[in-house]
C-alpha cells in the first residue's frame, strides 16, 4: 500500500531494482478445502474489513452468491458437485488471488508501481497508480483482477497487506469459523499442509496433496485438495497454471526486439544519408526545364 | 498557390487533408502506444495528460486513423495495383538504394517501393485494427485467449509498421524536392521526370 517500504521485491514497468534492503519473509494462506463447510464467513469478513459492498444480486439457484469475482467481491466460494470416484462429493473452493511468486498482472501492467509483489510474497495493486488498461487480467494464469465500471481502475485481494504489515492475519483467516483458513511463514504453511494430507490419505484421500503450482513458482495462498490429481474438479482450479507463453512475448522478447528494430532502421536511414547523398534531379534533366 | 504555372499538381488538397489526419494520428497513436508498450517510453503518456489519459484516449486516436484510413485506402488504391514492371523496380531495388537509378524500368504515379509499402501498411492496418478492438476493454469483452494474441498481434504489427513508416518518411527527406507534394501539392516538372516518367508522360501528354 505504500510506496515506502524497503521490502518490494518486484514492480510493474521498472527496469531497475525496487528498494528491497528488508530481507523478506515470505508468508502465505493455506486453505484446506476438506475443511470448509461453505459458510461464506471469508467473504463477509473481506467485505468488512476492506469497506467493500458488492451489489444485491439475485439468486441462480445455486449456493455461489455472487456469481463471480467483482471489484467489489475480492473473495468468492466457488461450489462444485463432483463424482470423482462415483461418489457424490461436494466441494467448496474458496477463489482469489494466489499471490504468485511470478505474477502474470505484474509482468502485463504498463503503469510503472501500479502492481508491487512485497518481499513476503505478496501481489497488491496500487490504484492510484493503475491505468485501467486491464492488462493485468490478460496476463493472470487464474483470471482474477476485475475492473472496475466506478473508477476504471483493476481490484483484487490484497491478502490484507494493510493488516499483514502490522502482524495481523488477513480477515478471511481471522474469521474462517473452522479453522480452514490458517496463515503462517510459508515453509511453516507447507508443513502443517503435509501434516493434514497425510491424515487425509489415511482417511481414504489417497490423492491428497498441497496445491502449490511450480509454472507460476509456487504462490502465497495454497490449497489443501482432497484431490489434487485432478484440481479442475474444484471449479476448475488450473492443473498447471503459468503465465501464457503469449503474453511471455508480449512482455518478454517483443520489447527489447522492438527498440532494436528502431534503433537499426533509424540509423541505416542515416548513415545511408551521409554515405549515399540526396537523391536529387540529375543535372541535365534540370537544364531539360530551365 | 501556385508556386510556378509549370509546377504538375500531383496531390489534391482534400488528398493532403486526408493524409495528413492519418499521418498525426499515427504519430499520436506511436506515442501513446510506445508508453504502453514499453516502460522506457513511459513519459510519453506526461503528452497526453497522464498514463490513465494514454489509455483512455489511444483507442479513440484509433477509430479516427481508421476511418481517416479508409478513405484514403478508397482514394488510392486503385493507383497502387503492382504491376510487373513494379516487381521489376523491387528486384532491382538494390541498386535504387546504392545511388543509381539508370537501370530502373519507368515508373507511373508510384514506383514498386511505394506500392509495397503501400500494401504492407494496408496488411499492417488491418491488423491493428481488429486486434485493437479485442484491446479495447472499456466496450469490448472477447476471452481471454484472443486478448493475449491480440496483444501480441498488436505490438508486433504496430512496431513493424513505426519501421514503415519510418522507411516512408526517410524516402520522401532522401527524394529532394518530394516533401512539397505534402505540403501543398505540386512537384516540379524536372521532379517528375525523373522519378516518375511514365506518370510525366500521363499529366504533360508528352510521348
Amino acid at each position: 500500500m505504500a510506496l515506502q517500504s524497503l521490502d518490494i521485491a518486484a514492480r510493474s514497468a521498472t527496469t531497475t531494482p525496487s528498494p528491497s534492503a528488508r530481507q523478506g519473509f515470505e508468508v502465505a494462506k493455506l486453505i484446506d478445502i476438506s475443511k470448509c463447510i461453505g459458510c461464506k464467513a471469508c467473504q463477509v469478513a473481506c467485505m468488512e474489513w476492506n469497506d467493500l459492498r458488492d451489489e444485491v444480486g439475485f439468486n441462480h439457484g445455486v449456493y455461489d452468491n455472487p456469481m463471480d469475482l467483482t471489484d467489489q467481491s475480492w473473495t468468492v466460494m466457488r461450489f462444485s458437485e463432483v463424482e470423482p470416484d462415483g461418489r457424490l462429493e461436494w466441494l467448496i473452493r474458496k477463489d482469489g488471488c494466489m499471490h504468485c511468486a511470478d505474477p502474470g498482472c505484474l509482468k502485463a501492467c504498463p503503469a510503472p508501481g501500479a502492481i508491487v509483489k512485497f518481499g513476503n510474497g505478496i501481489v497488491d495493486f496500487n490504484q492510484e497508480h493503475c491505468i485501467g488498461c486491464g492488462y493485468c487480467i490478460t496476463g493472470c494464469p487464474f483470471n482474477i483482477p476485475r475492473l472496475a465500471a466506478k473508477d476504471g481502475k483493476a481490484y483484487k485481494c490484497t491478502l490484507c497487506s494493510d493488516r499483514v504489515a502490522v502482524g495481523l492475519e488477513p480477515a478471511c483467516v481471522k474469521t474462517c469459523p473452522t479453522g480452514a483458513i490458517t496463515y503462517g511463514g510459508k515453509d511453516d504453511m507447507v508443513e502443517s499442509a503435509a501434516i493434514r494430507v497425510r491424515d487425509l490419505k489415511e482417511r481414504g484421500f489417497a490423492n491428497a496433496g498441497l496445491y502449490d503450482p511450480p509454472g507460476v513458482g509456487g504462490t502465497h495462498v495454497m490449497y489443501v485438495l482432497q484431490h489434487a490429481d485432478r484440481p479442475e474438479l474444484y471449479a476448475d482450479l488450473p492443473k498447471d497454471p503459468q503465465i501464457d507463453p503469449l503474453v511471455s512475448v508480449w512482455k518478454g522478447l517483443a520489447k527489447p526486439l522492438a527498440i532494436a528494430a528502431f534503433a537499426a532502421v533509424s540509423l541505416a536511414g542515416l548513415f545511408h544519408y551521409i554515405t549515399k547523398g540526396p537523391n536529387e534531379v540529375s543535372k541535365e534533366t534540370e537544364k531539360e526545364f530551365e | 498557390m501556385q508556386r510556378d504555372l509549370n509546377d504538375l499538381v500531383r496531390y489534391t488538397p482534400g488528398e493532403r487533408l486526408n493524409h495528413w489526419i492519418v499521418g498525426i494520428s499515427f504519430i499520436l497513436l506511436g506515442l501513446s502506444g510506445l508508453a504502453l508498450f514499453h516502460p522506457a517510453f513511459w513519459p510519453f503518456s506526461m503528452l497526453f495528460g497522464g498514463g490513465t489519459w494514454t489509455r483512455i484516449l489511444h483507442p479513440y486516436l484509433g477509430v479516427l486513423m481508421a476511418v481517416a484510413y479508409i478513405i484514403m485506402l478508397i482514394r488510392f488504391t486503385r493507383l497502387n495495383l503492382m504491376t510487373a514492371t513494379d516487381w521489376q523496380w523491387v528486384r532491382n531495388v538494390r541498386q535504387m538504394v546504392d545511388g543509381d537509378d539508370h537501370n530502373m524500368p519507368e515508373q507511373g504515379k508510384y514506383n514498386g517501393g511505394q506500392k509495397l509499402l503501400f500494401w504492407l501498411l494496408f496488411w499492417c492496418m488491418l491488423l491493428l485494427i481488429l486486434s485493437g478492438v479485442a484491446l479495447w476493454r472499456t466496450w469490448f469483452h472477447f476471452p481471454v485467449e484472443w486478448v493475449r494474441l491480440a496483444a501480441v498481434v498488436h505490438s508486433a504489427t504496430a512496431a513493424v509498421m513505426i519501421g514503415l513508416i519510418m522507411v516512408h518518411v526517410y524516402a520522401a527527406i532522401w527524394t529532394k524536392g518530394t516533401i512539397r507534394a505534402m505540403w501543398y501539392g505540386t512537384v516540379t516538372r524536372a521532379w517528375a521526370k525523373q522519378h516518375h516518367r511514365g506518370w510525366y508522360k500521363e499529366v504533360t501528354k508528352e510521348g
